[in-house]
């Protein structure tokens, strides 16, 4: 008896699950972003308005780290369960090339500058990709322990090269991007000729060998949270990750660490749509879209976290910490006096010899 | 009582076995403080000079020296690094006197059987310092893990404040932020709605495909068998994408069905190699004497057959619970955002921002487990005893 009554609970169980979910599918959509605080300013500034504007419940996924594998699965399984993607400007030109994310006219699709401008003049250059809209300027730079620097704290990336004036520990991230530009630089190559010395295998050996002079002093990172942790216990002298990080570790949490804006290397992260949603759910992500990436919104965001907003227009916008108090504007790396030495990321130059340096770059790591 | 009568050893003994120990200490104070054979040579020196004076000129006031050992320890350890060293350094003054006397008066000796070799002798408490070690080696990092949860700031790391057990290095913001953080909230409340209907899921099935293929006139028992323990052979990530792919043709990937049948898949494996072990010991004329007294297959198997395999189904089900609980490769795949649950949360935590909220977490979880295991455990000795069977 209690047997059979058991049984049949299970079984209503398992048949009413599905249908409670297919229900209230309908008012829900699934952002993906990165996690931490960064998906806290997002949180905050676009996420938390605009469900109290249209009542939709949204859902974040921490996943953006692997959006473009994810992305790629999903089409294969023809199961897209994503609805708006945070990823950087080099994953959004991949994914639009291969066909996944919906290509979005700016100008038909987004909001004007409160004062007329169109989208695409707003964002200008920053408009890399046709999927792509970009949502923040970040950069990647260098953060260094004030008290282990001794009296004369670098100022200079090549700075880094320097084992003699600053002994002990660096971080720098496991990959060759940035790296060999850095490197280059630091061997005494022009700025404007670096990427045409780097095309060629003698620049990438000339890198290489730069980097081999620290290599015994190198910590490699592959999370953004990895240099913070490790400059927070002291485990290394300098190291390179994103400027919102070290904004945090320096004014959230109050560690003893300063910022090397000196040949900081500007990247985009923005939001793409994935291809093939049902025209409800894309009615809805681009409801999203246009709300999230209008000129104040961007500006709000930049009230949690220290990256520059994408929109021309939202610059002057930009106000005090929420919780610090703190103006924002100097710690922006588009700010003027960070910004006297800056990179941006070449997506050019990665996509057509991406693979082929990355290849030298782990061979040499494994050497 | 001893076992044997012994007699003191010669000094030279003692210092030479002292210094061998005050070796082994020295290396690891010495790599902590940055040079290993530094601390290797200083501390059998310092331990081998011990032990000549101890055993030849001090063996009678055994208790005083000891103390006094203990205390000249703490003392060089608070002047060398403050409190925590001071506590650090009385342990080892306490082992340092302990293993002196020990040796000196041959203590070591007492509780061994007259006739062993000294080879013997040495292995004896060789096999046990190994096992020591093996034991220290798997539960340390569980173990560092601990006080860090307690950490004020937001990094994996010791603070000075902590190592001077200031009360301003420790604060319960880690835990706090567990309990009212939303997304931890979210994911513990999925993990708790997951792991227990995938567990009885899993023991439904394994215990029914167990007590199937023990029937020796089932056809094909090992491949089929074989088919079902899959999933604990073939590597986690294959069976995720396997899974991945065939649920999201079939409307089941991202929901919450989905999960648990994966997990209840992945749990299934444990139930049956449990139980099925469990019914070797099964006598199975008593399900024919319950038939032949009337009792439908039914009832058989609750009444009769049940209570005799419970503590395998017990077990099973609790590495099932266990697996479910603890996955994260399957659920990444096989799960949306809306399914994340607690090791999800944990592995996007790590990789995103090294925030102790993890460790506070994972102290919170092996707690539980503790209290798990301990239950299950104290359950599973009363019903024996209940049932009149000595406790294993």
């Amino acid at each position: 008896m209690k047997l059979r009554k058991l049984s049949a609970l299970v079984a209503t169980t398992a048949l009413c699950a599905p249908m409670a979910f297919a229900a209230d599918m309908a008012d829900e959509m699934t952002i993906v972003s990165w996690g931490g605080a960064y998906s806290n300013s997002q949180n905050k500034a676009y996420h938390e308005p605009y469900a109290e504007k249209t009542g939709v419940k949204i859902i974040n996924d921490e996943s953006s780290n692997e959006a473009v594998a994810k992305m790629r699965a999903m089409n294969e399984a023809g199961n897209i369960t994503w609805d708006v993607v945070d990823v950087v400007a080099s994953d959004a030109i991949r994914l639009c090339d291969e066909g996944l994310a919906m290509e979005i006219d700016a100008d038909e699709m987004l909001a004007p500058a409160p004062d007329g401008t169109s989208a695409s003049e707003d964002f200008g250059d920053l408009l890399v990709s046709d999927c792509f809209i970009p949502q923040i300027v970040y950069s990647t730079t260098f953060g260094y322990r004030t008290d282990l620097v001794g009296d004369t704290p670098p100022t200079s990336v090549c700075d880094i090269f320097d084992l003699e004036a600053y002994p002990g520990k660096r971080a720098l991230e496991k990959r060759p991007i940035n790296n060999m530009e850095w490197a280059l630089i630091c061997d005494g190559v022009a700025k404007d000729d670096v990427y045409d010395v780097l095309a060629t295998p003698e620049g990438q050996e000339q890198a290489l060998a730069k980097l081999d002079t620290i290599k015994d002093s190198v910590i490699w990172w592959s999370a953004g949270a990895d240099t913070p942790q490790l400059l927070a216990d002291g485990e290394v002298v300098m190291g390179s990750t994103y400027n919102g990080r070290l904004f945090s570790l320096i004014e959230e949490q109050d560690q003893p660490v300063a910022m090397l804006w000196d040949a900081q290397v500007f990247d985009l992260d923005g939001w793409i749509i994935p291809a093939g949603l049902s025209d409800e759910r894309k009615a809805r992500a681009m409801d999203y879209i246009y709300f999230a990436t209008d000129t104040q919104r961007l500006a709000d965001q930049a009230k949690y976290i220290s990256y520059g907003p994408a929109r021309a227009s939202s610059a002057p916008l930009v106000g005090k910490h929420a919780e610090l108090g703190i103006e924002m504007a100097p710690h922006m790396p588009t700010d003027p006096a960070n910004a006297t030495n800056t990179f941006l990321y070449n997506y050019e130059f990665w996509a057509d010899y991406r693979d082929d340096i990355d290849a030298k770059f782990q061979a040499w790591l494994a050497k | 009582m001893a076992l044997t009568p012994v007699t003191n050893q010669t000094p030279a003994f003692t210092a030479a076995t002292s210094a061998a120990a005050g070796a082994i200490l020295g290396l690891f104070v010495g790599t902590a403080q940055g040079s290993g054979l530094m601390g290797l040579i200083l501390g059998a020196a310092l331990f081998g000079v011990m032990g000549f004076v101890f055993s030849s000129m001090l063996l009678e006031q055994q208790k005083p020296i000891r103390w006094l050992t203990i205390a000249a320890f703490a003392v060089a350890g608070f002047l060398m690094g403050g409190l925590p060293a001071l506590v650090l350094g009385a342990l080892f003054g306490w082992f340092a006197g302990w293993f002196i006397f020990w040796i000196a008066t041959s203590s070591y000796r007492k509780h061994l059987v007259p006739y062993l070799t000294p080879g013997q002798v040495l292995w004896h408490y060789g096999f046990r310092v190994i096992c020591g070690a093996i034991f220290v080696f798997l539960i340390t990092p569980i173990l560092v893990v601990m006080p860090l949860s307690f950490n004020a700031e937001n990094f994996f790391t010791f603070t000075p404040e902590m190592l001077r057990f200031d009360p301003a290095g420790y604060s319960l913001r880690h835990y706090r932020d567990f309990l009212t953080n939303p997304d931890w909230q979210q994911a513990l409340w999925n993990s708790l709605r997951i792991a227990p209907m995938a567990t009885l899921l899993s023991v439904s099935f394994g215990t029914l495909a167990a007590i199937g293929l023990s029937q020796p006139h089932v056809p094909f028992r090992r491949a089929i068998m074989a088919v079902l323990i899959s999933p604990m052979i073939v590597p986690l990530i294959i069976s995720a994408a396997g899974m991945y792919f065939f649920y999201s043709r079939i409307g089941l990937q991202g929901t919450y069905v989905g999960v648990v049948l994966a997990h209840a898949a992945l749990g299934i494996p444990f139930v049956i190699i449990t139980v099925t072990a469990t019914l070797v010991g099964f006598d199975n004329s008593l399900t024919r004497a319950a038939a032949n007294m009337g009792a439908g297959p039914v009832t058989t198997f609750f009444r009769v057959q049940m209570p005799l395999i419970l503590p395998g189904v017990i077990s099973g089900g609790l590495f099932a619970f266990i697996t479910s609980f603890d996955e994260v490769v399957v659920v990444l795949f096989v799960g949306s955002a809306g399914q994340k649950t607690l090791p999800w949360q944990m592995f996007t935590g790590l990789r995103e921002q090294i925030s102790p909220t993890i460790l506070a977490v994972a102290t919170i979880l092996v707690g539980i487990s503790i209290c798990l295991l301990t239950t299950v455990e104290l359950l599973r000795r009363r019903s024996e005893r209940l049932r009149g069977m000595s406790p294993s």
